[in-house]
């Protein structure tokens, strides 16, 4: 068990946005039976074949890292989540597509989770300015999620998807680094959903999550 | 002439609170949710713009300005209004929205929001009973009625909040600077939060494999049921759920354990953040606190003597505070002159900290209980709140002005029993204090305890 390789992926979002219900159904393809707080950080691990029916097949122990909080925390709260974000091979991003403010805030979860490499003094300096060329040099892959699509009403969802378009394009285009956006259905039963898949990802030791 | 000028100074101010109020919501309250019921964010801001308007009587009654005469219509008529919102309005919509969030309801949503109402109106009427706080002569629907019961709702909810306050403030402040946090304290409670969550990890790596293999071998994960399924889990050891089952247990206890330690070093963090302003800002927080907490622990004192020696003040500070300079200090100054303006000040101070005060409260405990359903009915709870919390401040600050000026909120309130406000305020005062003491005594010996336990 200690030769699998260890594969460490954050999830961050705010608070109500679906992220410990997503660890959940990722890691026990089962729905979330009642979700409450999440305090400090709950991980759960999967179990994932990569490469699979191939000869170079290797078994893949995933840990899902999921942060609660809000991006709006004391700084006090903020310096204790720090903690969690060392050597992290990728993160997933959740928004509530039923609420505007959780995608706006994507971009200060990012700030906070990428900078934290850059100052070594274990003090968070951000002046909460959102700079592309941060993530020119990024080599941690990135996914947004947007969540509780059954939420929506019909006629509005075009509007919606629209919108969170655009906000998988403010996170690097670069070739190294791609971002999907996957969507899906948080209610629906104990099957797990089909996935539209926009593009695959692969880069350092992350390889890709393949969902049948 | 000067009526209409009166009234629209005081239609500007108004307008000017209500922009204050709507400001507030959308940048502070609501700054992580999407605003898609408009009506909240209006009953908000015109509950806070009607209150503080009241407060804004009160200064103008000690300052003297505006027509006197257009000085009470304009109590009159904000205090219906106010009366008007926080007794059917603001419990309407409370109750309108709690409906909507149920499912099953949601077809008949006015019928259930009504009953809802009705409801509250009942209890609310009850609760006058209990009290002495009026004299029968008054019709059913008349200003005191309603006001008293508001007032006595208010007047509890001010004591709760003042006497917890006055606990937590010189706790807080002592274990701040009497605890010395190093950065190896920090590190150390990392470095042991991090391994919780590696041992966490490991059990379930172990229970995602074992799973894995019993999905595989194609064994059943739920119990067997049935006579069969009995006879054979006598038999047969169903091991694999069984081992489940006890690294789950010890899953659970290892990730309660993380949360503590979690919760500790954001504590830590806290503290060290205050130690090490050392600078003026440090100095100057230390000495704030220093001054609260004996402040704090003479009000509990002055709330005790009050209900022991079964007191009411009858004069003001303010005067008192001028008797004792003019009668014993010998200074001879102009005593309607200064008592009008430092009233006025002390007023204004007593105000104003207290709204800002109630706002960070408010902010605070809207970010820990809300969440995206249920926002609106919090935020117009808070409303309530804050509407109630205004209308006793306004009983209870009668206390700390001078004779003159008492006279417009008598007048305009009716025959209160105002001793009995602030009597009641002291018990409550009292009572909150003494069982926050308990509260904080008991929390502060689990905490070391948990701390020992490895």
């Amino acid at each position: 068990m200690a030769s699998l390789d260890r594969v460490k992926v954050l999830v961050l979002g705010d608070s109500g946005v679906g992220k410990s219900s997503l660890v959940h159904l990722l890691c026990q393809n089962q729905v979330l039976g009642n979700p409450s707080w999440t305090v400090g950080c709950s991980v759960d691990v999967r179990v994932h074949d990569y490469k699979e029916g191939t000869p170079e097949e290797k078994t893949y122990y995933i840990e899902l890292w999921d942060v609660g909080g809000s991006v709006g925390s004391a700084s006090s709260v903020k310096s204790t989540r720090a903690v969690f974000y060392n050597s992290v091979n990728g993160i997933i991003f959740v928004h509530d597509l039923t609420n505007k403010k959780s995608s706006q805030n994507l971009r200060r979860w990012s700030l906070e989770a990428l900078n934290r490499d850059l100052v070594p003094t274990g003090v968070l300096v951000t002046n909460g300015d959102y700079d592309q060329e941060q993530f020119a040099d990024n080599q941690i892959p990135l996914l947004v999620i947007g969540t509780k699509l059954d939420q929506i009403h019909e006629t509005k969802r075009h509007e919606v998807l629209t919108r969170t378009a655009f906000l998988a394009e403010d996170f690097n285009p670069e070739e190294i680094n791609l971002v999907i956006e996957k969507r899906y259905f948080l209610r629906e039963g104990n099957q797990i959903p089909g996935f539209p898949d926009r593009k695959r990802f692969g880069a350092g030791t992350l390889k890709s999550l393949h969902y049948d | 002439m000067s009526f209409l000028i009166d009234s629209s100074i005081m239609i500007t101010s108004q307008i000017l609170f209500f922009g204050f109020g709507w400001l507030f919501f959308m940048r502070q309250l609501f700054k992580d949710y999407e605003i898609r019921q408009y009506v909240v964010q209006v009953i908000f801001s015109v509950t806070f713009a009607f209150s503080c308007t009241m407060f804004e009587l009160i200064i103008f009654e000690i300052l003297g300005v505006l027509n006197s005469s257009s000085r009470y219509f304009h109590w009159k008529m904000n205090l219906c209004v106010i009366l008007l919102i926080l007794v059917f309005m603001v419990p309407f919509y409370i109750g309108y929205f709690i409906v909507s969030n149920i499912r099953l309801l949601h077809k008949q949503r006015l019928l259930f929001s009504c009953l809802l109402w009705l409801t509250f109106m009942y209890f609310f009427w009850k609760l006058g009973d209990p009290f002495p706080i009026l004299s029968p002569k008054h019709g059913i629907l008349s200003i005191e009625q309603l006001i008293s019961r508001v007032g006595v709702i208010g007047v509890t909810l001010m004591a709760l909040l003042s006497g917890f306050g006055a606990v937590n403030c010189p706790y807080t402040y002592m274990s701040y600077f009497l605890r010395n946090v190093t950065d190896t304290d920090i590190l150390a409670l990392e470095r042991r939060l991090l391994q919780t969550m590696d041992m966490i990890i490991s059990k379930k790596k172990r229970m995602a494999m074992a799973r894995r293999t019993m999905f595989q071998k194609g064994e059943v994960h739920n119990k067997p049921s049935g006579f069969w399924g009995m006879i054979k889990s006598v038999t047969t050891s169903a091991s694999g759920s069984e081992n489940l089952t006890l690294i789950q247990q010890e899953v659970d206890a290892l990730e309660e354990l993380s949360r503590q330690l979690f919760l500790e070093t954001a504590d830590l963090y806290a503290t060290k953040r205050i130690e090490y302003s050392k600078t003026f800002k440090g100095k100057y927080f230390n000495f704030l606190g220093y001054f609260f907490s004996i402040y704090c622990v003479w009000k509990i004192f002055m709330a005790t003597i009050n209900i022991v020696f079964d007191r009411v003040g009858k004069t003001d500070p303010v005067t008192r505070g001028i008797e004792i300079t003019v009668n014993y200090l010998g200074i001879q100054f102009d005593v309607k002159f200064w008592s009008q303006h430092i009233s006025f000040i002390l007023v204004g101070i007593i105000i104003v900290t207290s709204i800002r005060g109630l706002l960070i409260t408010l902010t605070k405990f809207f970010y820990a209980i809300s969440s995206s359903k249920s926002s609106n009915v919090i935020v117009l709870l808070l409303a309530q709140i804050m509407g109630m919390y205004f209308v006793s401040s306004v009983l209870l600050i009668r206390m700390s002005m001078p004779l003159e000026y008492r006279t417009i909120i008598t007048e305009v309130l009716g025959e209160l029993q105002f001793n009995f406000y602030h009597r009641w305020f002291d018990v409550i005062f009292l009572v909150s204090a003494l069982s926050s003491i308990l509260f904080l005594y008991l929390a502060h010996k689990q905490a070391p305890e948990k701390q020992m336990a490895p």
